[in-house]
């Protein structure tokens, strides 16, 4: 066992944890913040994106471990009491999600994405995306919600 | 008035819970399970003749091994074959746990239960099987041959064969002044849910009571099967369908192995216990579909009409045929799409192979069969030097001969009868969206530039909506909220919205009082599940229908309450009111407290029901042929499926160096009846074209001759992400509806994906001047066609 210091949505943890445990894991399981979901466990379908540092990565692939002296946002950590945040809501109006599973790491790769560039074309917010598989939507609304999030933090 | 919900595009009441991360998925519950985790076959054939767990058994937090030998009474039997058919003459089902053989990659072998996943993967892994490998049969042409056998007792690998046929083919083809011969493949492919399968189990030892959670697109059927497998009353055993993350038809399998060995662990440990399918395991040990060979003879006149069609082809349903035949029977039904084939003969053979084990994904058969059909088609067009849309024209079923009757037996044995469809319409509707009669134009411009641009199409007709039959249940609570059941299962369709727009729509409430609730035996016992794009016009029909009874019983009690005639009534907003006569009403609330006549009362509102409050004295407080409560339940069985339809057309272009297709435009034309939420429906076509591209395109399961599946992870598996699926999506509807159903409608979950393989084909062979017979295709598959047609 070991000990990791990691913010977690902006709360100071501290926690003993097995060194092998993934990120996705120590969040699931030992933080019990379960939006972040596993789809492949190769580092293919994005299902399990969270911010490290404001930064999307794919936290089936970081250990607890690589992450203690970081922060970490979910998709938990977007929430708030007066509505949804301005991608949950465009994913809302766009019907940018239909089972829902990738949902949670898509809303956080788009925040990632519209962190880096807030203004994408329709191309960068496709190559942006690339990384994250949804096996229901085809894409097509998703792109419409990630632009339309876009658009609407311009004004 | 109140709003009308039916029809209208409205965002979904799901998702708001999902999108702030509150979504319940079966890996989200039972944190306080046991983990389970399976020892599978790394071969795809061969005898077991040692499992040595005593390695495993020191890994701390291991809590039992289960093999085999382990199993009782019906346990140990086989599983069940769920749709046996007088053709399926030789039908095998795996062993829950592998006795003795394996017969693919990813059987089970071992079960272990931990108190974690990773500590129950260090003892699996620490469990020892010793295999005598015996001869792979892989993929269809060893399968013929069968110079080796996937099981002993099976001569020739042959589950099943069958044929149906109308008029006289080989008549028909010898007279014919044109006949043309094609061969024809399509691979398989697989649903590829982003969530596996999933099941948790708690056993209640004092209530002697099983609750499972399943992953499932049936929970009734999984229900079933556990009770007969662990030898429980089904009344003793709930099945819960939590959300689910997709299903495109392989979760519609059941029972999985986990899913009667989970509840079974669960019980003889006293503890929760809980099973996760990893991805690889998703690729080796669930399901595939759409690998057949198919071999066809078409005879035609001068004027491309069909004259006769003979279609004989091989479908390869993998080491097992649990789900019997319906994927090739739906192929050797449906490959007529909205064509008139003249005389029809078709015999198909399913064959086991050492691989694992067909049951539907998304289209079903269809999109074979779709292939098969288009690409006679196009090669009639290309023998007469036709337009391509001219012949499909030229055999198109009229809209005054629907109904249309084929001769044949459906996939739900009953006869294949187009209910509905204006196919010319149709056809008409795509030509305009694509701008078909002006593409040649287009072509000259590309050409000009150095680009090589198709265009394609396909047509598909789709049997919606088949039985046995749904229910619905809706209750209106003294809250006047509305609370609304149905048996099958959700898997990201956007029923609960669907379901309650119809519901709000009946009754005359505010949508956002209307809740629904699907796949849960707690609150609705009979149903069949969620397959065939059937939840809409099934459960959503009997909703309707229970929603109807709810408001005749409601407008009954309210005429009793406001002394009018219950035909004067309406229901607006949620309130009974007298039409013309204002202040005349009563909440529907109210209406359900006077429906269930009390001896206590629980709250100020309810005292209102009270025996000295109300009642007649001369009649009985609830008369002979009623009962308490404002609520109706009712199903929906009708004589046969719907038939949607549709068309779609595809422009692309290839690149001249390096042979990738790129898909400038898509456009679909869709009659699914009336739409129920036109938002819902065009997020299914978009997710089923992404599938039908997929298909096309990238998806392939690339097994060596030894059986390994090669490409069993997302790394390896081309599944297309945002960058490789086309930019747009243009989407018309045409809504004929129904006659078979209350609402007019057909079902839309499946259509987007069946006819991607077939107008993608046509549209490359348009922009090469060569010809496909085999999807998906790759660049070097097209390189090489290439290479080949240049070289003679």
């Amino acid at each position: 066992m070991m000990r990791v210091d990691i913010t977690v949505n902006g709360r100071a943890r501290a926690d003993d944890v097995e060194a092998r445990l993934l990120l996705v894991h120590y969040l699931r399981d030992v933080c019990g913040l379960r939006a972040t979901n596993v789809g492949c466990d190769t580092t293919s379908c994005g299902s399990c994106t969270v911010l490290l540092d404001g930064a999307s990565v794919k936290s089936c692939t970081v250990l607890a471990a690589q992450a203690s002296g970081h922060e970490v946002t979910t998709l938990e950590g977007l929430n708030r009491s007066d509505g949804l945040h301005p991608v949950q809501e465009a994913f809302r109006q766009e019907h940018g999600l239909q089972c829902g599973f990738c949902t949670p790491g898509m809303v956080m790769a788009a925040v990632g994405l519209l962190a880096d560039n807030p203004d994408p074309s329709e191309d960068e917010v496709r190559e942006g995306l690339e990384g994250n598989f949804c096996r229901c939507t085809g894409y097509h609304n998703i792109v419409r919600a990630v632009r339309a999030a876009a658009s609407g933090g311009r004004a | 008035m109140s709003t009308r919900w039916f029809g209208q595009p409205i965002p979904r009441v799901e998702d708001e819970r999902l999108l702030r991360g509150a979504g319940a998925y079966l890996d989200d519950l039972g944190h306080d399970a046991l983990a389970a985790a399976f020892v599978r076959s790394p071969h795809a054939h061969a005898r077991i003749t040692d499992v040595d767990v005593s390695a495993a058994l020191d890994v701390e937090g291991l809590v039992a091994i289960y093999t085999y030998d382990d199993l009782p009474d019906r346990l140990a039997e086989p599983l069940p074959l769920l749709i046996p058919h007088p053709t399926l003459t030789h039908g095998r089902t795996p062993y829950a746990l592998a006795r003795d053989k394996v017969h693919h990659v990813g059987a089970p072998v071992a079960m272990v239960v931990a108190e974690d996943r990773y500590l129950a993967e260090d003892a699996a892994e620490r469990i020892a099987v010793r295999y005598e490998p015996l001869p792979a049969v892989v993929g269809i042409a060893a399968a013929r041959a069968a110079a080796h056998l996937v099981h002993e007792d099976v001569p020739g690998n042959l589950a099943a064969r069958m044929t149906q046929s109308t008029g006289d083919v080989d008549a028909a083809l010898a007279a014919a002044p044109h006949v043309l011969s094609l061969d024809l493949a399509i691979e398989r492919s697989a649903s590829t849910p982003l969530e596996g399968r999933g099941v948790l189990a708690r056993w209640d030892a004092e209530a002697r009571r099983m609750r499972i959670w399943s992953s499932t697109q049936t929970s009734t059927g999984v229900r079933a099967a556990v009770a007969a497998k662990l030898d429980l009353p089904l009344v003793d055993v709930d099945v819960i369908t939590p959300d689910v993350g997709g299903g495109f038809g392989v979760k519609i399998m059941h029972p999985w192995p986990e899913e009667v060995l989970v509840p079974w662990a669960a019980r003889l440990l006293a503890r929760p216990v809980k099973f996760v399918e990893d991805r690889r395991e998703h690729f080796v040990a669930s399901a595939h579909e759409r690998g057949q060979l198919h071999s066809v003879r078409v005879g035609f006149d001068d004027d491309g009409r069909l004259l006769g069609l003979d279609v004989r082809f091989w479908h390869d349903h993998g080491a097992f045929i649990p789900y019997g035949l319906i994927v090739p029977i739906i192929t050797s039904t449906q490959l007529l799409g909205p064509y008139k084939p003249g005389a029809y003969r078709v015999t198909f053979d399913s064959l086991y192979t050492n691989t694992v084990i067909v049951t539907p994904y998304r289209g079903a058969g269809r999109p074979q069969g779709v292939f098969v059909m288009e690409r006679v088609m196009d090669a009639i067009a290309r023998e007469l030097g036709l337009d391509r849309t001219t012949v499909r024209e030229r055999n198109f079923i009229e809209p005054h001969e629907m109904p249309y009757d084929h001769g044949l037996v459906f996939q739900d044995g009953r006869p294949l009868i187009y209910d509905s469809g204006d196919f010319p319409a149709s056809l008409a509707k795509l030509k305009q969206l694509v701008g078909w009669d002006d593409f040649e134009q287009a072509r000259e411009t590309a050409r000009a530039e150095g680009r090589r641009i198709g265009i394609g199409l396909a047509c598909y007709v789709e049997g919606t909506g088949v039985g046995p039959y749904e229910g619905g249940h809706v209750v209106i609570e003294t809250s006047g909220k509305v609370k609304v059941a149905t048996g099958l299962t959700s898997q990201g369709q956007g029923h609960q919205t669907v379901f309650a727009q119809i519901v709000a729509d009946e009754l005359g409430v505010p949508l956002d009082d209307v809740e629904v609730v699907t796949g849960d035996t707690r609150r609705f016992g009979y149903a069949v599940g969620t397959f065939a794009s059937r939840a809409a016009v099934m459960s959503g029909s009997a909703i309707a229908l229970a929603a109807r009874a709810a408001k005749e019983k409601a407008l009954r009690v309210a005429g009793d309450a406001l002394e009018a005639n219950p035909d004067d009534l309406e229901i607006v907003d949620g309130v009974v009111r007298v039409v013309g006569a204002p202040g005349a009403e009563i909440s529907l609330g109210t209406v359900a407290v006077l429906s269930n006549p009390l001896r206590y009362a629980f709250d100020t509102a309810a005292q209102a029901a009270t025996q000295f409050a109300s009642g007649d004295p001369a009649k009985p407080p609830v008369p002979e042929d009623d009962e308490p409560g404002l609520e109706g339940r009712d199903y929906f069985s009708p004589m046969q499926s719907t038939f949607a339809n549709g068309m779609h057309a595809v422009v692309v272009e290839t690149d001249p160096d390096t042979a990738e297709v790129k898909i400038l435009r898509y456009c679909v034309v869709h009659d699914c009846g009336t739409l129920i939420n036109p938002r819902i429906v065009e997020g299914q076509i978009h997710g089923g074209v992404a599938q039908g591209v997929a298909g096309a395109l990238y998806e392939r399961m690339a097994y060596d001759d030894a059986g390994q599946l090669q490409n069993a992870s997302f790394m390896d598996f081309l599944m297309p992400y945002a960058s490789e699926v086309p930019s747009s999506v243009e989407i018309d509807h045409l809504e004929t509806p129904s006659p078979m159903n209350p609402l007019g409608i057909k079902g839309a979950g499946e259509a987007g994906v069946i006819p991607g393989a077939a107008a993608i084909a046509s549209a490359i062979e348009d922009a090469e001047g060569i010809v496909l017979t085999s999807m998906p295709i790759s660049p070097s598959e097209l390189w090489e066609l290439r290479r080949s047609k240049e070289t003679g």
